[in-house]
């Protein structure tokens, strides 16, 4: 496997979805290879920073304004 | 003004994703600890069994398919706070995230008996409440996407990294401690070309599988894949150029 091939492959790899065959190819590369090493690993540390920079945002009320416009807005049932 | 009861177990985060992570148990990724990131809404559903969701859930549909309609200001009241930040998350406009809410809430209540309880009722909800954002989005003048390709490595003819890939030596915690990260990094994902960020958006903040997202999407789940690939591959990118916090030894 090369580089090119390996990069290709992370996201799959991040999200557990390789077969057997492409995982045990893609960890013989990484054994090896310091540059896709360093590349998986801000790979997972840009995933992270996204998934942190979203959590536990304020947990809010809905705006009085929305909950009176839905309130307001339903419509006839479907039965 | 109808004085309404939010149930005991629903703290937040406790139903939004559940459908998300029971359809998607423990997946093993070699390398990663799955189950120290936190994966915390996995461990209320394993804790909490016979899923309390159930029956709460069933209670108050059972109460608005009867026509109690204050049972329906309490669905308002108990969802809308999460479903409009999922709303304005996905389209950064607060009268459009309104709006999408609003008209999502308008479906549920003519559909409620379509309610089948295979989900959780705030999976439920979260993802029409998605499909009424993204309709919007797509209603939305397309402006010209800005190429993916500029923000991707590159590789040599043997297919090799030209450059050495940089990352951070910092963890992702140290780094987040830092006042300007959680901005910064959100400025990124909104600099991505708009179909690769509601892709990451979908996938790694709302969290829906890659089916879900694929469906709302109306992509195949190949396609989806690639997209969210690329968008974090671009993210990786901007995120350094950004100079967020790199050591300056790896640059």
């Amino acid at each position: 496997m090369i580089c090119r091939e390996f990069i290709e492959l992370v996201g799959a790899y991040f999200d557990g979805e390789l077969d057997a065959g492409a995982q045990d190819e893609f960890d013989a590369h990484l054994a090896c290879c310091v540059a896709c090493s360093l590349y998986l690993d801000s790979y997972e540390k840009t995933v992270e920073l996204g998934k942190a920079a979203f959590r536990d945002d304020p947990a809010e009320e809905p705006p009085e304004d929305l909950v009176q416009a839905i309130l307001n807005a339903k419509g006839p049932r479907a039965r | 003004m109808v004085q309404h009861r939010l149930p005991s177990n629903y703290e937040r985060g406790a139903s939004s994703n559940l459908e998300t992570d029971t359809a998607n148990p423990e997946k093993k990724r070699r390398g990663f600890d799955v189950t120290a990131r936190g994966h915390t809404r996995l461990d209320h559903v394993r804790e909490s069994s016979p899923a309390p969701w159930r029956s709460e859930d069933q209670a108050l549909i059972d109460r608005l398919v009867a026509g109690d309609e204050e049972a329906y200001e309490v669905l308002v009241r108990l969802h809308g706070g999460r479903l409009f930040a999922c709303a304005r998350r996905l389209l950064r406009d607060e009268q459009d995230a309104k709006d999408a809410v609003q008209e999502a809430f308008v479906s549920v209540h003519k559909h409620i008996c379509t309610f089948t309880g295979n989900a959780p009722l705030g999976a439920w909800l979260r993802r029409i409440v998605i499909n009424h954002a993204l309709m919007k989005l797509r209603c939305r003048k397309r402006q010209r996407e800005e190429c993916i390709d500029t923000f991707l490595p590159t590789f040599d003819a043997a297919g090799a990294h030209e450059r050495t890939p940089h990352t951070w030596q910092e963890s992702t915690d140290r780094l987040m401690e830092r006042n300007q990260t959680r901005r910064m990094v959100r400025a990124m994902i909104d600099r991505l070309p708009e179909s690769h960020r509601t892709a990451l958006m979908l996938r790694d903040i709302e969290e829906l599988s890659t089916r879900e997202a694929a469906r709302v999407l109306g992509v195949s789940e190949t396609a989806m894949k690639v997209r969210l690939h690329r968008a974090r591959q671009a993210l990786r990118t901007l995120l350094l150029e950004a100079r967020l916090a790199v050591d300056e030894e790896t640059r």
